[in-house]
């Protein structure tokens, strides 16, 4: 074992992590910590665009953005951080400009700027051009330009480096973040970084779904190791399933196709969002859309001799716009379906894609212990936080924008934190839980495997926890987690090297969906009412009545040493939107 | 415009029949023997099936031991760059059907990297050249308020080298830095001409000297495996001979 010392720890190298990294190197001594090379990171698949009411192409300003956020969010977000967002939003695009992020240009050489869902011009008058971006290559620029920016900075990177356990320690009764566990993929060695900030910027969840957008490595790591630390995850029955994912693939296809003037049509040709949104129509929010899918698929209007998909129709538009606009997803595509896009449509449906629930914060990025007590020293930020920005249902290109604000954000205050304050002491045995779960893992003779549970987990949150959902269908997920989770005790691996132990950390990661999926499934099951992402066929009616509130989920252990979740909820903030009927 | 005809896509929307293939993967664990050897697995797949869903297969099903490195399984993230029959390819990139599963099909860690287990190779000497080129913008003078100007025209000069996304196919690919490793390699010329052709950049002649070293462009034969290899289909070749170009004329 090796014991570190930084003044800001940072784990995770996507967008949220390397914004953060650049703005605590310059202020501290900094180490991120990521499972992977940065530019791996799921950061660089976002596509679409980057919202920021820069007005290059029509008139804008930030306060639609506020609204159109909140709106977007079915009123669960906080509207003091949403405006934040909409605000600074502007900044984070030009401050990615002068870092050197290639974006698509006007014709008299602004950053130009596109449609995208939910982005309304004037409270939901129309469409509105707010989305910067850089082909369907968005986060992929941001990405390497964050990099790029890292390695201008001399951010010092440990590789590899997967991080299992956050340490805390109490400081005169307040929990108190002390550093991390990691573990070194290249030897198995593990590592114990005390730091007097950590952030956590480890990005979502996705993979306890079987058709995601996510990549394999989106295992909620961060979210795990805090939650199993006693500390709560916020609003985890939020998780959105985009509209357009390639069929039973559920690659993503960018919005940014609706937003170039792609179409929504299902088995008759018929344009069906019409229906469903007459005003935004195929650019209503994502979880408006994605409901209207399988509305249509449920009522026999879906496509293919099972009737499973629908399809995006971009065969009105010119090749030279596709090609200039859409290159990625149109070679996806011609890649994975053997299709071509100027001729035939393409067969999706709603792909899982992002958490808006995660570690509770306020704007500053600081973590939350319960309702309003911070945990001094420890930060988050990126999809693995939940601020809250997107409350119930994200837009579109808020994530890009989410990562680079508040990753920014909690890159200063951690750093600042650092500067001021004194190493915590590290609790007695600081690396033994992680040992522990290594060498049981390692050791272990069970006959339970690890794809198998993960299969099953998958198949059951995919038919029971997905667009729709009611207390039956939720029930019988809560039920099969259960057993799962009981399972996975009996889980053993193959590979009981330590030289790059991919067996090893599959099964870890396994663990953590597990937990995490536990605590989705009964959060969904207590929120008794509808609300952006969150649809419950049983209470198909928003009640802000009773649920007007975030869900706040603890870890409970028993004396027997079993766990369970424990709920409790948490007031939205409201400034100066009052809810209202959402329609697109 | 008529709405356009829906069948087409429905007819390969049958059940999909599975087949048997072999894949034939270089195997190298030092914890376990000095010596790398081939092991063969028989799978059943589905032809439509990507090279990367074989290899979970076999990890998953068969030998959770076998070792490599992927995340976003779709060709954007460049984890998965391996030598899939003999040609550098990603494999979330490369389906079944397009490589004759009709014969074994051999899997191979990408050359001139050092082996640490299996298919993982040591990235560092790969992202070390990288970094050398200075990859970031550099400017001078005061920052402006708002954006930098450029045009689409300024913009479209470069944007073929801004696809990389440092997989390491083309460079691993490259006969010069299979015998020496000192040369940077095509994926490091890519991201100096992506800053060096941006109108925004003034560090472009620093970057030519940088590259006017004797392990630097004048080492590239021209062979095109780069080009060949790039999953992003970046032009990578032409990049390198616009470098070079650049050098002799000091323009740019």
């Amino acid at each position: 074992m090796q014991i570190h010392k930084y003044d800001t720890v940072i784990v995770g190298a996507g967008g949220a992590g390397m914004r953060a990294a650049i703005e605590a190197t310059k202020r501290s001594r900094t180490a991120v910590l990521t499972k992977l090379y940065p530019t791996r990171s799921h950061t660089g698949a976002a596509q679409g665009g980057m919202a920021a009411a820069l007005a290059n192409v029509e008139e804008d300003n930030w306060e639609w953005h506020t609204f159109d956020t909140i709106k977007g969010g079915d009123y669960l977000v906080d509207q003091d951080a949403a405006e934040i967002l909409a605000k600074e939003a502007i900044d984070a695009v030009l401050d990615l400009e002068k870092m050197g992020l290639p974006f698509g240009r006007t014709q008299d050489g602004k950053i130009d700027q596109r449609r995208f869902g939910g982005h309304s011009r004037n409270h939901g008058e129309a469409p509105v051009r707010r989305a910067c971006y850089s082909g369907d290559r968005t986060g992929h620029m941001i990405l390497q330009t964050l990099y790029q920016n890292c390695i201008k900075e001399g951010v010092e990177f440990f590789n590899e480096f997967y991080v299992l356990d956050q340490l805390i320690t109490e400081v005169d009764g307040v929990k108190t973040s002390a550093g991390v566990v990691a573990y070194e993929l290249a030897t198995g060695e593990i590592h114990v970084f005390q730091a007097k900030a950590v952030i956590y910027a480890s990005g979502g969840t996705g993979k306890f779904f079987k058709v995601t957008s996510n990549a394999h490595t989106l295992t909620g790591d961060g979210q795990a190791a805090c939650y199993r630390r006693g500390l709560p995850l916020e609003d985890m029955e939020f998780f959105q399933f985009h509209p357009t994912g390639i069929w039973r693939m559920g690659i993503l296809l960018t919005e940014g196709a609706r937003g170039e003037g792609g179409i929504l049509r299902n088995k008759d040709g018929e344009r069906f969002m019409e229906k469903y949104a007459p005003v935004m129509k195929d650019l209503a929010s994502r979880d408006v859309v994605s409901r209207a899918i399988y509305t249509e698929i449920r009522e026999g209007r879906g496509c293919g001799p099972e009737g499973d998909h629908v399809f995006l129709d971009l065969t009105h538009l010119p090749p030279e716009q596709l090609d200039a606009k859409l290159p990625d997803i149109t070679e996806f595509a011609r890649t994975y379906l053997g299709i071509e896009p100027y001729t035939d449509p393409i067969p999706i449906q709603p792909t899982a894609h992002y958490a808006m629930g995660g570690i509770p914060t306020n704007v500053e990025g600081e973590v939350l212990a319960d309702n309003t007590t911070v945990v001094p020293g420890l930060y988050a930020a990126g999809e693995v936080a939940c601020v809250s920005v997107h409350g119930a249902n994200r837009l579109g290109t808020n994530s890009l924008l989410d990562i680079n604000v508040f990753g920014r954000r909690a890159g200063i205050a951690a750093a600042e934190y650092s500067a001021k304050s004194d190493y915590v002491e590290l609790p007695e045995n600081p690396a033994e839980l992680v040992q522990e779960q290594v060498e049981r893992l390692r050791n272990s003779t069970g006959n339970e495997r690890v794809a198998d549970i993960r299969k099953e987990l998958q198949e059951t949150m995919d038919a029971n926890v997905m667009v729709f959902r009611t207390e039956q269908t939720i029930k019988s997920a809560v039920e099969k987690i259960g057993e799962l989770r009981a399972r996975y005790k009996n889980v053993s691996i193959q590979d009981k090297g330590k030289r790059f132990n991919t067996d090893l950390l599959e099964a870890i990661e396994l663990g953590n969906l597990l937990d995490l999926a536990e605590v989705m499934a009964v959060s969904a099951l207590a929120r008794k009412e509808s609300r952006g992402g969150h649809y419950r066929e049983d209470y198909p009616n928003r009640d802000d009545v009773n649920f007007m509130r975030h869900t706040m989920a603890y870890r409970e252990v028993g004396d027997d040493g079993s766990d369970s979740v424990r709920l409790d909820y948490k007031p939205v903030v409201t400034t100066r939107y009052q809810p209202m009927e959402r329609k697109y | 415009m008529a709405t356009p005809v829906l069948d087409k896509a429905e007819a390969g929307a049958t059940a999909s029949p599975y087949i048997t293939v072999t894949f034939r993967i270089r195997r190298f664990n030092p914890e376990l023997s000095e010596d790398a050897v081939w092991e063969d697995f028989r799978i059943e797949i589905d032809p439509k099936e990507r090279v990367l869903d074989g290899l979970h297969k076999i990890k998953w099903d068969l030998d959770g031991s076998l070792t490599f490195r992927r995340s976003c399984a779709h060709g954007i993230c460049g984890s998965d760059a391996m030598r899939i029959n003999g040609k550098n390819r990603l494999a979330c990139k490369t389906l079944i059907k397009d490589i004759n599963p009709e014969k074994p099909i051999t899997v191979e860690p990408i050359k001139g990297l050092t082996v640490l287990k299996d298919l993982v190779v040591d990235m560092e000497p790969f992202f070390q050249a990288y970094r050398d080129v200075m990859p970031f913008l550099i400017t001078s003078g005061n920052e402006p308020t708002r954006e930098r100007l450029q045009s689409p025209e300024d913009r479209e000069r470069f944007d073929d080298t801004t696809k990389c996304i440092l997989c390491a196919a083309c460079t691993s690919s490259c006969p010069v830095f299979w015998n020496d490793g000192q040369y940077f390699g095509p994926a490091a010329i890519v991201n100096a001409h992506r800053f060096i052709f941006d109108s925004r950049d003034e560090a472009g002649e620093q970057r030519l000297e940088i590259l006017n070293d004797r392990d630097g462009v004048w080492r590239c034969r021209t062979t095109f495996n780069c080009t060949d290899a790039c999953p992003r289909g970046i032009e990578v070749t032409k990049a390198i001979q616009e470098v070079k170009r650049a050098l002799i004329t000091r323009r740019f």
